[in-house]
């Protein structure tokens, strides 16, 4: 017996904490935070010296006010659209009995995992003037940008709405209605604000998304608006202005931050109370048909552009076949280095790693997170590194990317050659959307479990395996589904890091995209095609492990 | 999921950072046996730069003995191919592995040279072109080489290089493009100048990609500011005026909107290359469009060797690789531009139907460099109007 029990143990406690914070730390800092610092140093500290007298004057460019104001607006419009859109679809997804329901999940899940060239090319051949949806006019305009924006990101709400919904207590809503609340009545006054802390997720995420958009703006836009995001990359890579970059990255980065720290807050401690069955779906009403109607619309809008996708990979000489599909196994009309199918196993390895490594820092940082705190100090740093794993999301691709280049080139920290920086920004890509999907799960097992456990003589280790454990490894295998799609589908940081002879899938589309020849522009369709069906048949896997926090934030 | 593997040799950089950043990178590396043991056999034969380049000591143009190993890592855009057996007959002629590293366009490209100058990601460089050309040289990206082949390709230098950083290449032009069967369908006559292009007659008809976002579209930037001068905006305006419409890429300009390009498209007359008309032929033997000869601006593509390089002879090696017949033969299939060694046989279709301009429009390269924000920041207000 140690004289000093207590003391021992809060050593331990510390140690644990710095164990399970240390390689998320790690990985953020040399990954993340050195290479975005490097470039803003860059734009900021031309002589070696500080200049924010820059940072002001370009804020203060009638230029950036546009921009900014561009980004605020087309933001928020869209994140309203997809609230009013996804909100009642989440609820007719959840709790209805719909024909493929779980079909239906997945299938408005896979644009998210798509990469944003090939979501703009199938746009616009909708959208153009000799597209099906031509007469609409809406080729180059704001409303292409958000229909775009809502085709991405409607599954962000349904996901996170749709998982808090599943947990809710029915009572306090029969009780309402049982006193005489109209169906309106106990929306406004129970169902609401009980869903509060997801709308205000799901409302900051999506924000967050929109306004770090970067290809829809730019193909689908005409050209005609500047978000903050294609702003930083003109500057960056086509006018080498670093200080206006460096000036917008720190707004941006205060802003995600605020973002971040405004959801924390109203994010409950606790998650879903455990013990309670999900509500089991009824059968759709008369009074269902507003949110089965919004379904209807998200079906339309996510699954018109996927089926133009397809058509367009099986068009032939004006007929039909799979003549670009064959195609894949070659090298196009000299567009390619290597063959289509080489680059999509190179992606699916490359994803695997991602998976790995997002899945172990993940549950590093979930358990952090969950872990019932001793003091306001040490709930403190468990929810900020909870929070830190979400700022790569807020960050200009082209800003880490170059930042790649220049702080990871030399000795003790050259790795700018290394074959691992291609999964390594896969998984902090995917880690947020690990952790999110972990941490409600891990929040929902009551504490006292583990407890008793230990009471009863359990190590650690052995209450990790017995208590958390069963629990957790579903919610386990399907963000490991959902990571790997997401880094299957990785475009932005990737098209900094990857190397010629490793070309993932996703960048030999753009690069068929970018060379003549009607036979290449099919075989980026066919290939896009692949890739989305890579990703949607993960994803169908996931649904069936039916974890309701899986993609939700 | 394969059983973690140990890390191959390549990774021994990767490694030094183990004991900094914490056992997690291990286990990374341990848990990455997938994308190192799958990749190809491109990285396991070649030693670490560092160790191994006993040529580097050799002569610039010398040729080392088959296998005596090495390699030379090639920083490009994403545009550069070769085809396989051309890259294999180098590394069988010089000794030396061909890492390619490529990534972005011309203008990314030339902005990761700069931010890297002095510390370059590789030995040699192919891809920067006479829009960005000065921005690099005068960065000091560049070791000067003059190689054996470079004489034949003087015409193509780039003004005011006068050390001679860059070795040209390749050419192309970026001109306006017609559909000739859709303006003979409708009995009109299709346009020829640049001032046609703002003629009410061709309204809603141009398609172009913008300049902010596309080395196509800055070219023709340049064409304009080198026909009109100081008039230049009002130019736009009044193209804009007349329906011309924006794409943020070629690709999209091409397929989506051109008639010739995509099934869809409504817009007969798009911003392309002189090369492009090789590419829309019929079995009977004529080619559907064709490129208006007075629209055009050159774009000239460099190699060079990067100051700083590990490998310079290997570097050298490439470069003059670049200028040997077999290569200049195969540019055109490849990377879809002419040859600048002159004499070089070209491909039928191109012979037939890729009709270079006899005066392309041209502009100073250290004018662009000085002026080419400002044009760029002045164009989007045009244009965004």
């Amino acid at each position: 017996m140690s004289p000093r029990p207590a003391a021992r143990q809060a050593l331990g406690r510390v140690a644990t904490l710095l164990a399970l914070a240390l390689p998320a730390l790690a990985v953020l800092g040399v990954f993340f935070a050195l290479p975005v610092s490097g470039m803003v140093a860059r734009g900021l500290l031309p002589e070696g010296h500080l200049d924010l007298a820059g940072v002001g004057e370009v804020l203060a460019r009638p230029r950036t006010g546009r921009v900014l104001w561009f980004t605020l607006w087309s933001s928020t419009v869209a994140t309203v659209a997809c609230l009013v859109l996804g909100v009642p679809a989440a609820y007719a997804l959840t709790r209805l009995r719909l024909p493929l329901r779980r079909v239906l999940r997945g299938l408005l899940l896979v644009p998210f995992v798509l990469p944003t060239v090939v979501v703009g090319v199938a746009f616009r051949a909708l959208l153009s003037e000799g597209g099906s949806l031509g007469g609409l006019g809406l080729d180059g305009s704001a409303v292409a940008i958000l229909l775009g924006l809502v085709f991405f990101n409607a599954s962000v709400v349904i996901r996170t709405v749709g998982a808090a919904w599943e947990g809710l207590d029915p009572r306090p809503a029969e009780a309402a209605a049982a006193l005489g609340a109209s169906p309106v009545q106990v929306l406004r006054t129970v169902t609401l604000p009980m869903l509060r802390p997801a709308l205000v997720a799901a409302a900051s995420v999506v924000f967050l998304f929109c306004a770090t958009a970067f290809g829809v703006v730019l193909t689908l836009g005409g050209l005609r608006y500047s978000s903050v995001e294609t702003e930083i990359y003109l500057l960056t890579a086509n006018l080498l202005d670093l200080r206006a970059a460096a000036a917008l990255s720190l707004l941006q980065l205060v802003v995600v931050v605020g973002l971040l720290a405004l959801t924390a807050r109203l994010r409950p401690d606790a998650g879903a109370r455990p013990g309670l069955a999900p509500t089991r779906p009824r059968r759709p009403r008369l009074l269902d048909a507003w949110s089965l109607a919004c379904v209807g619309l998200l079906v339309l809008l996510v699954g018109v552009p996927l089926a133009t996708l397809v058509a367009g990979s099986l068009r032939v000489d004006g007929g039909w076949g799979l003549a670009h599909y064959r195609a894949l196994g070659g090298t196009g009309e000299g567009a390619l280095l290597v063959p289509a199918t080489q680059a999509l196993l190179t992606s699916a390895r490359a994803a695997t790693d991602a998976t790995w490594m997002a899945l172990l820092l993940g549950v590093c940082v979930a358990v952090l997170g969950t872990r019932r705190s001793r003091s306001r100090l040490e709930h403190r740093v468990r929810r900020t590194v909870d929070g830190l794993v979400m700022l790569p999301l807020g960050v200009s691709a082209v800003t880490l990317g170059f930042g790649f280049l220049i702080t990871l080139a030399r000795p003790p920290l050259d790795l700018r050659d290394s074959p691992l920086l291609v999964p390594i920004a896969q998984a902090l890509v995917a880690l947020p959307l690990v952790v999110r999907t972990l941490t409600p799960v891990l929040d929902g097992i009551d504490d006292r479990q583990r407890q008793a456990a230990a009471t009863l003589g359990a190590g650690p280790l052995r209450v990790l395996a017995t208590v958390d454990l069963p629990a957790v490894w579903r919610p386990l295998l399907a963000s490991a589904g959902l990571a790997w799609a997401v880094a299957l589908g990785e475009f932005g940081a990737t098209s900094f890091l990857a190397r010629d002879e490793r070309p993932t899938l996703p960048l030999v589309i753009f690069r068929l995209l970018a060379h003549p020849g009607e036979a290449n522009y099919g075989m980026a369709l066919a290939a896009s095609v692949l890739l989305g069906g890579a990703a949607a048949g993960v994803l169908l896997l996931v649904e069936r492990l039916r974890v309701p926090a899986v993609g939700a934030w | 999921m394969r059983a973690p593997t140990a890390p191959r040799p390549t990774s021994r950089r990767a490694t030094r950072v183990r004991p900094l950043i914490g056992p997690l990178v291990g286990l990374a590396l341990a848990a990455s046996g997938c994308s190192l043991a799958g990749s190809s056999d491109d990285s396991s034969a070649a030693p670490d730069p560092a160790s191994g380049t006993p040529s580097a000591s050799g002569s610039a143009s010398g040729t080392p003995a088959p296998g005596s190993g090495g390699k030379v890592v090639l920083v490009t855009h994403e545009s550069f191919t070769l085809p396989q057996k051309l890259i294999a007959r180098f590394e069988q002629q010089t000794g030396y592995d061909l890492v390619v590293r490529a990534s972005g366009d011309a203008g990314v490209l030339t902005n990761k040279l700069v931010l890297t100058a002095g510390d370059p990601e590789g030995d040699v460089s192919f891809g920067v072109d006479n829009t960005f050309g000065s921005r690099a040289v005068d960065a000091g990206v560049f070791e000067p080489y003059t190689g054996a082949g470079a004489e034949a390709v003087t015409e193509y230098d780039l003004a005011g290089d006068d050390a001679h950083a860059l070795t040209p290449i390749d050419h192309g032009s970026v001109c306006v493009n017609v559909d000739d069967t859709w303006f003979d369908e409708r009995g009109l006559e299709p346009p020829t100048t640049l001032d046609d292009l703002t003629d009410p007659a061709y309204e809603d008809l141009f398609v172009l990609p913008g300049a902010a976002t596309s080395s196509t579209g800055l070219a023709f930037l340049l064409t304009t500011v080198a026909a009109y001068g100081d008039q230049w905006p009002q130019y736009w305006a009044d193209l804009m005026d007349n329906g011309a419409k924006l794409t943020a890429g070629w690709s999209d300009a091409y397929f989506v909107d051109f008639t010739q390009g995509g099934e869809d498209g409504t817009r007969p007359i798009v911003l392309s290359y002189d090369s492009s008309p090789a590419f829309t032929t019929t079995d009977d033997g004529t080619s559907t469009t064709s490129a208006l000869l007075d629209t055009c601006f050159r774009q000239v593509e460099y190699a060079g060797v990067l100051a700083g390089a590990q490998n310079p002879a290997g570097a050298q090696a490439f470069v003059d690789y670049l200028l040997t017949p077999a290569v200049q033969k195969a540019l055109p299939d490849s990377m879809y531009v002419f040859p600048d060694v002159p004499g070089t046989p070209l491909p039928e279709e191109w012979a037939r139907f890729a009709v270079q301009p006899d005066r392309p429009w041209s502009l100073d390269p250290a004018e662009i460099a000085d002026q080419r924000d400002a044009w760029l920041t002045e164009w989007t207000d045009v244009t965004t109007r």
